[in-house]
Order: structure tokens, then sequence, then C-alpha cells
């Protein structure tokens, strides 16, 4: 049984990742001509930390019980889970360019029928969480020790099923799960203060019964320490809020709520490439 | 004749069931003495699990169990578990083909008192649509026993509906339930009545009148109403030469749509339909309810003379 993650990086190492990834969702949403950059580009540390040094997961096996689970609920970040799956080796980088193609096994959102590593099929969010919860009680059941990550958007947690999930994970005292909130501030129109404002959102989940830490979420240090520190918690849930800047990483992209589902023209991607390198 | 309430016999067999088979869980949101989960609750309250008043998250805790190996059967009233949730079932439990077993009770107007809101009406239209989904509404309590345990033995999304009243039972313990397979009740040359649920005693009940004045009239019980028995609507329409479908549900999408469509295509004969219509019901006795809304003997007896008349 795998003790720990086979990849284990060094934060370098890890950096180096997070950009190869970056890299890969600017290349495959051009070639696709549409996507979701802006949400997959600040999911991509928190992606690379979960796959290259926390989670123990075996790409030749992914269906190995005792795997560590993420589920990406917020499943229009596709792009960077694909990547980071290629990367690990659940499948040939190569495929990434086929995304939203025909017969591609790389589907606009996730299909955990389709592509190796996909714990679950999304699209229509605040699903992910309940899903997380089905995994994390079955763990319980099998007295397994493998924890479940799930990722949700900000703006996703509008949904009321977000928070009917947050109770019961709570009522359930399900310490196996850690959930993640990329809190980049932008849902699909705008600012999530303007559309449907969240705050007090740490208050919110302290409310609800979990153990709230609140990080940087591009800062490897400070996701790792969160990480370490969410499987320490007993009793209940723990959630990483983490701050983080949508379309990360490309200066054009930054905190545009247009480049949340729209692809960069040829020219665009040639420049977010060198921003990239 | 004897009767039972099936979701009696749902929790009872989910109890057997449980004993037998350790990946057994099962959900409930807030309503398990009236679906009947409360049984298995008290035997085993580790492998339940109540969701409280929140569907949507119910069908997706059950997604991730099945997705472990757990075989999740999630219960509430029929109207919530086809109308609260619809867009939960069909991305986790359609989409994904988990193996979920929906068990919901109170189905139809048979339902009474509580009114319009819980009388659900319109499960079947809703169910049948998704792809991949196995759906059962049982006629009595010895199917729904049956139906319950060949599901739990079946890979695959199902939908059981179950209706809250005492039904008679119609069938002999020892009868076999085979999921797609349409049971001959009664054989006739005139006209066949295909009937799902309650609606196949009172099919029966009607038939044996009508045999008094010398119709004969086949009985089929299609509790399977997807995928549906092809042959034995095929058979009926070449064999009888008309058909009356009678359902406790709205006329779009449910038994009877699905009965015409194949019917239209294969072999077109007159068909009649005994349903809701295009209305909700109001809160009442269920007999009175049964009674205001033509889900009656008397009616499909009507039914069955237009259609003998249009041959
Ligand atoms: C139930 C549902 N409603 C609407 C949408 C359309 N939609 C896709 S992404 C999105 C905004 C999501 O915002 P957020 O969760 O903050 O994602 P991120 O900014 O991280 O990309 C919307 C409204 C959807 N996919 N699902």
């Amino acid at each position: 049984m795998l003790q720990a993650n086979i990849f284990n990086y060094s934060l370098t190492d890890l950096e180096e990742t997070a950009r190869k990834l970056r890299r890969h969702v600017i290349t495959m949403i051009t070639a696709a001509g549409s996507g979701h950059p802006g949400g997959s580009l600040s999911a991509a540390d928190i992606i690379t930390a979960l796959y290259f040094k926390v989670m123990r997961h075996n790409p030749k096996d992914p269906q190995w019980q005792d795997r560590d689970r993420f589920i990406l609920s917020k499943g229009h970040a596709a792009p960077v889970l694909y990547a980071a799956l290629a990367e690990s080796g659940y499948f040939p980088v190569e495929e990434l360019k086929t995304l939203r193609k025909l017969d591609s096994c790389l589907q606009g959102h996730t299909d955990r029928n389709l592509t190796p590593g996909v714990e679950m099929s999304a699209g229509s969010l605040g699903m992910g969480l309940s899903f997380a919860i089905g995994v994390a009680l079955a763990a319980r059941l099998d007295t397994k020790t493998y924890r479940t990550y799930v990722l949700l958007g900000d703006g996703e947690c509008d949904e009321g099923q977000i928070w009917e999930a947050a109770l019961s994970a709570a009522h359930f005292k399900l310490d196996n799960i850690t959930a993640i909130i990329d809190r980049n501030g932008i849902q699909l129109t705008d600012w999530t203060r303007n559309v449907m404002n969240l705050e007090p959102l740490s208050q919110k989940w302290q409310a609800f019964g979990w153990h709230v830490i609140e990080i940087d979420g591009h800062d490897f240090r400070q996701i790792l320490t969160a990480l370490e520190e969410a499987m320490t918690i007993k009793t209940r849930p723990a959630v990483i809020i983490a701050h983080t800047t949508k379309g990360k990483g490309v200066s054009f992209m930054e905190n545009k709520a247009a480049f949340h589902g729209k692809a960069p023209t040829p020219e665009e991607a040639e420049r977010a490439l060198k921003e990239l390198e | 004749m004897n009767e039972a309430a099936p979701r009696e016999i749902y929790g009872k067999t989910l109890v057997s069931l449980g004993r037998q088979n350790p990946d057994i869980v099962v959900l409930d949101a807030d309503l398990s003495p009236s679906t009947m989960t409360h049984y298995f609750a008290r035997e085993f309250p580790q492998r339940f699990f109540d969701c409280g008043l929140a569907e949507q998250n119910m069908m997706g805790i059950a997604a991730g169990l099945a997705a472990s190996g757990k075989i999740p059967f999630a219960s509430t009233f029929a109207v919530f578990a086809s109308c609260r949730c619809f867009d939960q079932v069909r991305i986790c439990l359609s989409q994904t083909k988990l193996n979920v077993k929906i068990v919901a009770t109170h189905g139809g107007i048979s339902v009474g008192e509580d009114g319009t809101s819980h009388q659900a009406i319109e499960d079947l239209a809703l169910y049948c649509a998704l792809p991949g989904f196995t759906v059962i509404v049982p006629a009595d309590a010895v199917e729904t026993a049956a139906a319950v345990k060949v599901a739990a033995a079946t890979y695959g999304p199902f939908y059981i509906r179950l209706g809250r009243p005492k039904i008679p039972i119609i069938y002999p313990e020892s009868y076999p339930f085979t999921i797609g397979k349409a049971v001959t009740m009664r054989r006739g040359k005139d006209v066949t009545i295909i009937a799902t649920g309650i609606m196949v005693a009172k099919a029966l009940e009607a038939s044996n009148s009508l045999a008094k004045q010398g119709i004969e009239c086949r009985v089929v019980n299609m509790s399977t109403i997807k995928p549906l028995d092809e042959e034995a609507i095929i058979s009926a329409a070449s064999e009888t030469g008309a058909i009356v479908v009678a359902e406790e549900h709205l006329a779009q999408g449910g038994l009877g749509s699905r009965v015409a469509m194949t019917s239209s295509k294969e072999r077109p004969v007159p068909m009649e339909f005994v349903n809701l219509g295009e209305r909700y019901a109001v809160s009442g006795k269920s007999s009175e309810l049964l009674q205001r809304y033509g889900l009656t003997d008397r009616e499909i007896a009507k039914a069955v003379k237009k259609a003998i008349e249009r041959k």
C-alpha cells in the first residue's frame, strides 16, 4: 500500500508543475475554441499540491480502493484537472489537445465514466460536496483511511445544496473530508460581492460546524500546511478557504470575469504562454 | 381479498436484504416512519443515514456511496424524490449509471388528504425520460418485495414507486418478478388492458364484470414501465386488436405514452387511456379521489367498450 504521494515534489518542482499545468490549460482551451480559463488558472496551485505532493494515488491503478479521492465540484475547471491527470500519468499528455472534441475522453465538463482518474461527473454546480460525503461515509463503513478532497468555487457556494451538504458533513462528523474553496472572488458575470455576497464566509462555515483554515491559495507553503492541518482535525470536517486570483498567471486574464468562460484567441494564447514560461 | 401496504413490505424487505448483504445502506430524508425505512434504521443504525430535509444532498450522498461499492436505497415521498432533486438524479445517477435504488413512497393521488403538493403524478414521466433508469411500479405487496430484491441484485439506477394505502394482494407468495417482463393476469381475445400499480387490481375487477357481458379482456400487469416489454404490447395489439392503458399518473409521459409509442410504431390499434389527464387533484380520502378522478374499474370498463367500438 502506498503510504505517501508517489511524486513528493519539492516546492520548486511544484511551482514548475503548476506553471506547466497553466500552460496546458491555455493550449487546451485555445485548441478547443471554448472553455473556462479563469477558474482553471486560479485552481492550478491547489490541484498541483494535491496530485504531486499530498494525495496517495496511483495513476497505474485509478480504481485502487485505498486511494485518496479528489472531486472537482466546479466541473468547468476540468482542463486543469485533466492537465494534472495527464502529467501524473493517467493518460498520455497528447490527449489534452482533444479537449471538447468529438469522441475525446476529455469532455467539456468532467465525466467519471470516460476519463481515467476522474472521480465524479460534474457541470451542474453545487453537487460535488454531497457526493464527497457519500464517499467519506463509505470509507468510515469500510474502516478505510483514504481522504476525500473536494474543490468548490466561491460562486458555487450560492447553491443551496452546498449548505445542505455542509450541514450534513458536520452532522455526520466526517473528519475524513477536506473541502477547498477556490475563493477567487469572481463568478460568471462579476465579483461575487456584487452578484451574491458570501461574506462573512469563514464564519458561515464555522457556524455550520466546520474547522476553517484561510490561506493564500497560490502560496505552496500555505497550501501544504493547510492540507496537513486539515488531516489532524478530529470529529468535524475541514474547509480551506483559499484566496486566489481568477486567471492567475496571465496578466490580462487576472481578475477578469470576461475570461471566466471564454477561450483566448491564438494571439492572446501566445502572450499567455510567454508569461507562463 | 387480503390487503397490505407495499411500503410496509418494502421496509421489511430492506431488513432482510440488510442481513444478507453488508453493502446495503439506506438513506432517508426525515420520513423514515412513513417510508418504513425505520425498520432498517433500528436494526442497522450504522448503515442508515437520515439526511434531513435535503433531498438534493441525499441523492448526491447516495451516488458517493454507490461509487464506493455500496448499494444505497434512498427513500422519501415520490413528489420529493422526483421533482425536488431531478438535476441531481440526472447528473449523479442517470449520467453516471451509478448503482442507486430510489424507492419512493406515497406516489399518486391515492396518498389522499395531504393534497396536491403531495400527489406525485408526474414522477413516471420524469424518471422514464432518464437514460439508464429502470422504473417499476409494483401492483401489490408481493410484487414490491420481489422487485426490491431484484433491484438490489441488479446493477444500475432504479426508481420504484410505491403508494401509501393498503392495496389488495393479487399475487401468491411464490410470484417471480422479472425486470421488463409484463405478466398476463387474465387471458382474453377482445381487448387488452395494460395496467400498472393500483390500477392492476381495478383492471381485473373491470374484466370480471365485462366477462359477464360477454367481453373477454386480456389483462396485463406492466409493472416495469422502463424498459418496456414491447413484445407484450405488440402481441396484445396483434392478438386482441385494441388496448386500454390504466395508470395513476398524468396523461403525458407515463405508461400510456410509452405503450402508445410502441404500438403506433409496431402495430397501430385503437387505444384508450385511463389516467389523470391534465389536472391536479385535491385533498380527500384515497377512495374518494380515485372515484372523483376516474381511476376506477368502471372507467376502465367504459374505456374498454370505446376501444372495442373503434376496432
Ligand atoms: C447549477 C448551475 N448554474 C449555472 C451554471 C453556469 N455557470 C458555470 S460556471 C458559473 C460561475 C461559477 O463561479 P465559481 O463557482 O466562483 O467558479 P470559478 O470562479 O472558480 O470558475 C456559472 C454560473 C452551472 N454550471 N451550474
